[in-house]
């Protein structure tokens, strides 16, 4: 785990893109939204962004779904913080931005939609959807004058697809090979690589302990260091609750409690019955030890993947914005943001 | 497989708009799927399995597969994309594109006959490589194949592996009803919310076929003479402009070379769509008990019954177990904060035993929320909960005792 220290930049200071991806499952989502308060608090502007058209962070953060424009989610109430905001991409709304933008098509613009183009760009077309979508990362990464008096970020954190298909996802330029070989399409999608490439991103993979997550993401860290993008940590998500040492943990699991004492001990806090309740907790804490020893089993193949690590606890509420913003200073403690 | 879901209600229109569902609610207990009496119905010829991604699809598709074999079915699962592991535990170290049987069914002890059981996955520019072949000559179906365009469209569309995997269903139908080498198809979906895609291919097929881009792209071929119009002038250069000539004129030799075909790939669409509505078909939508699984669950059900197609219930995976006793969360909690100071190693034992009782608890009335907000929108919904077990499947015993807590869930976990 990375150590708890006060580095006031975080272990990501050059980064200005942060990509976050995951088997479906591990909680993506609530990680790429964390990190992007915990970004905020630590003084950036902050663009949060997702792609799959899900909906997600308004329902995490309680809002009206979002439309595709940026909106403020959080304002900074704090001197030190920033603003904190959101940005629901969709494919066709991009592609028509993206032509009002570059292109002044005109009367043109209504027959591409008339005659279906857009739909087919967006739908059918391979790899132009993706490009899209990153097109459109990069636009707010990279504002330029064509998008005169937009808003400038520090930080721009990417809820993106899952794990299995990420490497596809940002190899935009590699899914057009062989297809466009040249025109705006193919500049386009060589622009955004660059910056995909480049220091100035970094890409997050999500996880849980547990073999299948594990196990797809040292295989994912693999594929997207073969294709040359920039790999930053890794970041567990619902570690279970440390409330057992290592030796009440072996205890449980050799069975060498005494029952009679916790049974005296569980007395004395005032709850009833105390003797009768003894077997269902050794049973629940002995339960606890085997999954936190399967755990442990999993955290060494993590740290063979060789990259930084954070971990992030359950919780038994569940994700709520409260727990949003419990999760974003775990983050800050260990040093991600 | 290029792009996750289009944002399918503003597509449909009228078919998706609306929330299906009662308008009052009726609290009530949940009823609960019968699993054994779904696969042991020999009616039942197709059980499709759905959900979004991380909750276990293919795991239970496997089990049910597995246990509709030892019951004496005639099974072939086609899996999307099984973890190694998975096809590891079935004893097949990669799976493809062919059903490949399945070593180790064996009789489960209560005088069923042992049927058998064999599993393939999806390949899907080979199932798509093999509709092309089969649909057009020789010479014309090595012109698409090595077509740049149609190379692209088969690997990496957004859409190809929903296509295919319902082509690959209606491949397995019909060689299962000439061989009878089957007499049931369990089916795993794509991981993604694009899983219900294959409910718009029709559609979206016959749209884009009879629409006016279409028209453009042949316009060429056919003669440009009465076609071209204002209109196609200005879309054909904004196309031009933007991709660039060369996709374009790749994209035209595509479309000419398979505009034959095009009737045969609709037609075929249709037929899968109508297999899928048929009384041998079930859905069975798979989720796990978290805000998100379940919204995706609700979706997928809204839709299947907007579809009409037959739903049999509701999987939940990976649910937590209540540890019993009369203990409440706030009570436990109360004793964990006297004692979380406490220095002695039977206080810190007992401390920590309190506050994983507390938190056991406050997740199991979470999930029960979580489910019964679920039941209460969908009462209809038939439902069988799983328990989170603590490792992955690594063989078909493990896959077995998934089929046993799906097939008989009182007596499993009792």
């Amino acid at each position: 785990m990375a150590e708890a220290t006060d580095n006031p930049l975080g272990d990501f200071p050059k980064v200005q893109l942060h990509v976050v991806t995951g088997k479906g499952g591990t909680g993506k989502s609530t990680v790429a939204a964390s990190l992007a308060l915990a970004l905020a608090s630590r003084g950036k502007t902050v663009l949060l962004c997702e792609v799959e058209g899900r909906q997600g962070i308004a329902q995490m953060f309680d809002v009206p779904p979002l439309p595709y424009e940026e909106r403020l989610l959080a304002r900074a109430s704090e001197a030190g913080h920033g603003n904190l905001y959101a940005l629901a991409i969709d494919a066709e709304s991009a592609l028509l931005e993206y032509l009002a933008m570059y292109y002044r098509l005109g009367r043109a613009g209504k027959a591409l939609d008339r005659f279906g183009v857009i739909d087919f760009a967006t739908t059918i077309a391979p790899g132009v959807r993706d490009v899209l979508l990153t097109g459109k990362v990069y636009e707010a990464a990279q504002r330029n004058s064509r998008n005169r008096g937009a808003r400038t970020y520090d930080a721009i954190v990417l809820d993106a697809p899952p794990t299995g298909r990420i490497t596809q996802f940002l190899n935009v330029n590699n899914e057009l090979a062989g297809l466009a070989k040249v025109g705006p399409i193919k500049t386009q999608a060589d622009t955004v690589t660059t910056l995909l490439r480049s220091t100035r991103t970094a890409i997050h993979l999500v996880t849980v302990l547990e073999e299948m997550p594990v196990q797809e993401t040292a295989d994912g860290v693999t594929e997207l260091s073969a294709a040359g993008m920039p790999v930053g940590g890794v970041i567990v998500n619902m570690v279970r609750p440390q409330d057992l040492d290592a030796d009440a943990r072996e205890a449980l699991l050799d069975g060498t409690v005494d029952p009679r004492a916790i049974g005296k001990v569980l007395g004395t806090t005032g709850i009833k019955a105390p003797m009768r309740l003894v077997p269902t907790l050794v049973a629940e804490g002995r339960d606890h030890a085997e999954r936190r020893r399967l755990e442990d089993s999993q955290r060494a193949l993590v740290d063979k993947i060789g990259v930084p690590t954070y971990e992030l606890p359950q919780l038994a509420g569940g994700a709520d914005l409260a727990g949003l913003y419990e999760l974003a200073a775990a983050l800050i403690d260990q040093g991600l943001a | 497989m290029s792009g996750p879901a289009r944002p399918q209600q503003q597509r449909i229109g009228s078919r998706t708009a609306a929330r299906m569902g009662p308008m009052t609610s009726s609290p009530g207990p949940i009823a609960e799927l019968d699993v054994d009496a779904l696969i042991d119905d020999p009616s039942q010829r197709i059980i499709v399995c759905c959900g979004s991604g991380g909750v276990g699809k293919t795991t239970t598709s496997a089990a049910i597969a597995l246990r509709a074999a030892e019951r004496g079915r005639k099974v072939v699962v086609l899996t999307i994309d099984p973890a190694r592991r998975l096809a590891q535990s079935m004893g097949i170290e990669a799976l493809d594109n062919t059903p490949r049987p399945v070593p180790g069914v064996r009789p489960n002890g209560s005088g069923d006959p042992v049927g058998s059981l064999d599993a393939m996955m999806l390949d899907m520019k080979r199932t798509f490589d093999e509709v092309v072949e089969s649909q057009a000559s020789p010479e014309k179906a090595s012109a698409i194949l090595n077509n740049p365009f149609y190379i692209a469209v088969s690997s990496s569309f957004a859409g190809t592996q929903e296509y295919m995997a319902m082509e690959k269903l209606g491949q397995l139908d019909k060689d299962a009803r000439s061989s009878g080498r089957w007499d049931l198809i369990v089916v795993d979906t794509p991981p993604s919310r694009s899983a219900l895609d294959f409910l718009d291919a029709p559609e979206r097929l016959s749209s884009f076929l009879d629409g006016k881009f279409m028209k453009l792209l042949l316009a060429p071929a056919r003669g440009p003479a009465k076609l071209m119009t204002a209109g196609f002038g200005l879309v054909t250069k904004a196309v031009t402009t933007i991709v660039g000539g060369e996709v374009l004129s790749d994209m035209q030799a595509f479309v000419s070379a398979f505009d034959t075909l095009f009737g045969g790939f609709r037609q075929r669409a249709q037929r899968t769509f109508e297999l899928l509505q048929a009384p041998g078909t079930a859905f069975l939508v798979v989720a796990a008990p978290e805000p998100d699984a379940l919204r995706e669950a609700a979706y997928f059900v809204e839709r299947l019954s907007a579809e009409r197609m037959p739903l049999a219930g509701l999987v939940v995976n990976r649910a937590s177990s209540d540890p019993g006793g009369p203990l409440s969360a706030a009570a436990a909690m109360s004793g964990y904060e006297q004692l979380r100071d406490a220095t002695d190693p039977t206080s810190r034992m007992t401390a920590g035993l309190l506050r994983l009782h507390a938190d056991r608890k406050l997740i199991v009335e979470r999930e029960a929320r979580l489910r019964s907000r679920f039941a209460t929108a969908h009462p209809h919904v038939r439902t069988v909960v799983l328990p989170a077990l603590p490792s992955d499947v690594h063989d078909l015993d493990g896959l077995r005792h998934i089929g046993q807590l799906l097939g008989e869930p009182g007596q499993a976990t009792a």
